[in-house]
């Protein structure tokens, strides 16, 4: 009686073969025949391309590797705006956890913040991105966001009919966003700064459903900025150019306060509307106000526990 | 007979066919390149080609996702009683289902691929070279038995197919265990996703404990009516031997599921609308439109009322039985899960957005080309691995093999089979 399984020769069809999981087998050669593939296509590509492709989380990057990495970001930028630019990445600063408030009844709707964190943050000006979104709200309705309208534009600002609520990223204690992502692609600095590695990010947007707060924004498209408005001033985990097909969001300006400034949208506001500081130094404006006014924060039930406070100071 | 000759005879099965068979082959290849087509032009321009913006920032490709994994979860439903009652007639079909399963899953991978902004960043999530983030993530959970309900699905039905050729009956002691771990993995990957969805405290229509029970149920009801329309076609087309009993007992089955579904609906909205919080606008958007939007109105009574017509049509044993009103029923349910776990998951949630604006989201050309590419590779998958099992279902694989010029083989099928080997005409034995 024939066995089949040493008379059937064909190649590579031995007595081993037969005994083996051919599911396993198969399963090898294609993985093998991909590797391959890659490997040959890395190959082919150049040093710089093939280094950005294969480049580690950046909390995995030693010193040297955070320096390599930042040398191909200042190369690359200036080629695409035949600029010099000096991206940094400073980190937080013992001792700071950065807290912001918003005093309402100050705030006239003038958008300034907005423009001025576009620059700043060197955000896509087609398709456009913004990271404040101001809304105006009907002064009889109090803090609705169904009545809420991002699009007003009267004649003039402030209209007497309402009042207006700015909204970025609230910088939560208990963030869901972090929460979420599958590559760990945003986490919470030791100053409470939730950031983006814009080079790990996969784009797979769980970020933006997770949050309340419409604070994510995605780059749908390619975003442009033109050369001659570009802010040189950047921050690896912040403001430098974004690729496409990744999210982005407000970072308190973390290229400025981590070098003690304010953040822009805090020395555009003509109002005074915009406090910022350091929540564990009890000299700070930001925790002069939480001692002496009563501050709430948006969404309160969801527990995000933001470190963005609005009140009334008037 | 190595994985090679399994591979090459494999292969032989599947390029062999009729007119029909090559017409239909073609007509998805052609819908595939299509779809293949629209993805590179999103490949290179962004996902700025898709509708979808910042306000609605999951659509068509996450809702078509969201289905599927339901199709691929029914598999179970006839796993249980084929594996488990060992109840003749459901389980010369068993095979079939986890074959659905196994096509299911390759489109829901797909769908996930085509959403991602970066998909050459797709290593990131493979855990020590990646940085996977686990156990926090759901996203990362359902990568993870998504992958392992595949490969699970891959190996029972690959080693039965192989053995099959070999004209052998499958290893009980390797397959029954898998298959009893299927189950569990099947309603795993199903919770889940709804776990994705229902774990997010600021999406008020989808934090609700009751998502993970509908998408079970609901999955009960669309996955087994892909699989009785597919058995039907399959018992016209090819000679296998799918009793109308095992047809009739997955009706019976389903209509158990459609009550449950319904009910859990309808359980869903008396909370909203009596109670009638700031969360009712997201079903008012769904039912009844807000602000001028009704986008989503008319499919949302459509899904009402195919569902209910469809349970109707399942209820009586007379309409259930009765093959243009099960398949009237099999395409009314479908098409209102597909409406429900589509469009009517993923866009109320969205709209209004929680910042309280509404945009309303219809998918591009680019979109629906794409997800018609996704589909028909799905189907591709599905006729490839039916070519391969419908001829070791049905005893044919004997037949083909006399013609295969193969000595080998030709000696080893002519063997008699011992008391405990079943012969190559082994249907009754998977």
């Amino acid at each position: 009686m024939p066995d089949p399984r040493t008379d059937a020769i064909t190649c590579g069809d031995t007595e081993d073969d037969a005994k083996v999981d051919p599911v396993t087998l198969s399963r090898r050669d294609f993985l093998t025949a991909v590797g391959m593939a890659a490997a040959g296509f890395l190959a082919g590509c150049s040093p710089e391309v093939r280094e950005a492709y294969l480049q580690k989380h950046f909390l995995e990057l030693s010193p040297p590797e955070v320096e390599a990495r930042l040398g191909r970001l200042h190369a690359d930028y200036a080629k695409r705006f035949g600029t010099q630019v000096q991206v940094s990445a400073l980190p937080a600063q013992p001792g700071v956890v950065f807290g912001y408030a918003l005093d309402l009844s100050r705030c006239i709707g003038c958008r300034r913040c907005v423009y001025a964190c576009v620059k700043e943050n060197n955000q896509s000006r087609n398709p456009q991105i913004q990271w404040i979104r101001v809304l105006e709200m009907e002064k009889k309705k109090g803090i609705d966001f169904e009545a809420a309208n991002p699009y007003y534009n009267p004649e003039q600002v402030p209209d007497p009919e309402h009042f207006y609520l700015p909204v970025a990223c609230q910088q939560c204690r208990t963030p869901q966003c972090t929460r979420v992502c599958p590559v760990g692609a945003t986490w919470q600095e030791p100053d409470g700064i939730v950031v983006i590695d814009y080079d790990w990010c996969i784009g797979c947007r769980c970020c933006m459903s997770a949050c309340p707060y419409g604070a994510r924004h995605f780059n749908w498209g390619e975003p442009e900025v033109p050369a001659a408005e570009l802010n040189p001033n950047m921050h690896v985990l912040g403001n430098r150019p974004r690729p496409r097909g990744v999210v982005e969001k407000c970072t308190f300006c973390i290229q400025r306060v981590r070098a003690g400034r304010y953040p822009a949208c805090v020395e555009i506001c003509p109002v005074g509307a915009r406090k910022f500081g350091n929540l564990l130094d009890p000299e700070s404006e930001i925790a002069r106000i939480l001692r002496e006014k009563r501050v709430f924060v948006l969404k309160a039930e969801l527990k995000t526990e933001p470190k963005f406070y609005y009140f009334y100071g008037i | 007979m190595g994985p090679l000759q399994f591979i090459a005879t494999s292969a032989r099965f599947v390029l062999r066919g009729g007119k029909a068979y090559w017409l239909w082959v073609g007509f998805l290849v052609a819908l595939i390149v299509w779809g293949v087509l629209a993805y590179i032009d999103q490949f290179n321009s962004g996902l700025i080609v898709t509708n979808m913006r910042d306000q609605v920032s999951w659509a068509f490709y996450i809702g078509n996702f969201t289905f599927l994994v339901g199709v691929a979860a029914a598999a179970v439903v006839l796993v249980i009683p084929a594996y488990i009652y060992h109840w003749g007639p459901i389980k010369e079909v068993a095979l079939l289902g986890e074959i659905l399963a196994i096509s299911a899953i390759v489109m829901c991978l797909l769908f996930v691929v085509v959403d991602m902004g970066r998909p050459d960043r797709f290593w990131h999530l493979i855990p020590v070279i990646g940085h996977m983030n686990f156990p926090s993530s759901v996203l990362a959970w359902d990568v993870v038995v998504l992958n392992i309900y595949l490969v699970l699905n891959l190996v029972i039905v690959t080693h039965i197919l192989y053995r099959g050729m070999q004209g052998r009956s499958y290893n009980q002691r390797l397959v029954v265990p898998l298959v009893l771990f299927s189950i569990p993995a099947a309603v795993g990957i199903h919770t889940v996703t709804a776990f994705i969805y229902a774990g997010l405290p600021g999406r008020p229509y989808w934090n609700a404990s009751i998502l993970a029970p509908r998408f079970l149920c609901s999955a009960f009801c669309s996955g087994p009516a892909v699989m009785l329309v597919l058995f039907q076609i399959l018992q016209r087309t090819t000679n296998i031997a799918i009793k109308d009993a095992a047809i009739w007992k997955v009706a019976e089955l389903m209509a158990y599921a459609m009550f449950i579904n319904l009910f859990l609906l309808g359980a869903e909205i008396f909370k909203e609308y009596y109670s009638a919080t700031e969360h009712l606008i997201h079903f008012q958007y769904l039912f009844t439109g807000i602000h001028g939007h009704h986008a989503l109105v008319p499919y949302a009574w459509a899904f009402v009322c195919c569902g209910i017509s469809a349970f109707l049509l399942f209820l009586f044993p007379a309409t259930r039985r009765n093959v243009v009103t099960l398949n009237l029923g099999c395409l009314l349910i479908y098409a209102s899960v597909y409406i429900e776990k589509g469009m009517g998951l993923v866009m109320p949630a969205f709209t209004p957005d929680t910042l309280g604006e509404i945009y309303e989201y219809t998918p591009t050309l680019h979109e629906l080309r794409i997800g018609a590419g996704i589909f028909s590779t799905g189907f591709l998958v599905f006729t490839v691995l039916c070519r391969i099992a419908i001829p070791i279902l049905t005893g044919q694989f004997a037949a083909v093999h006399a013609h295969a010029g193969r000595d080998s083989l030709r000696g080893r099928l002519t063997t008699a089979p011992t008391p405990h080997q079943p012969s190559a005409a082994g249907g009754r034995h998977l």
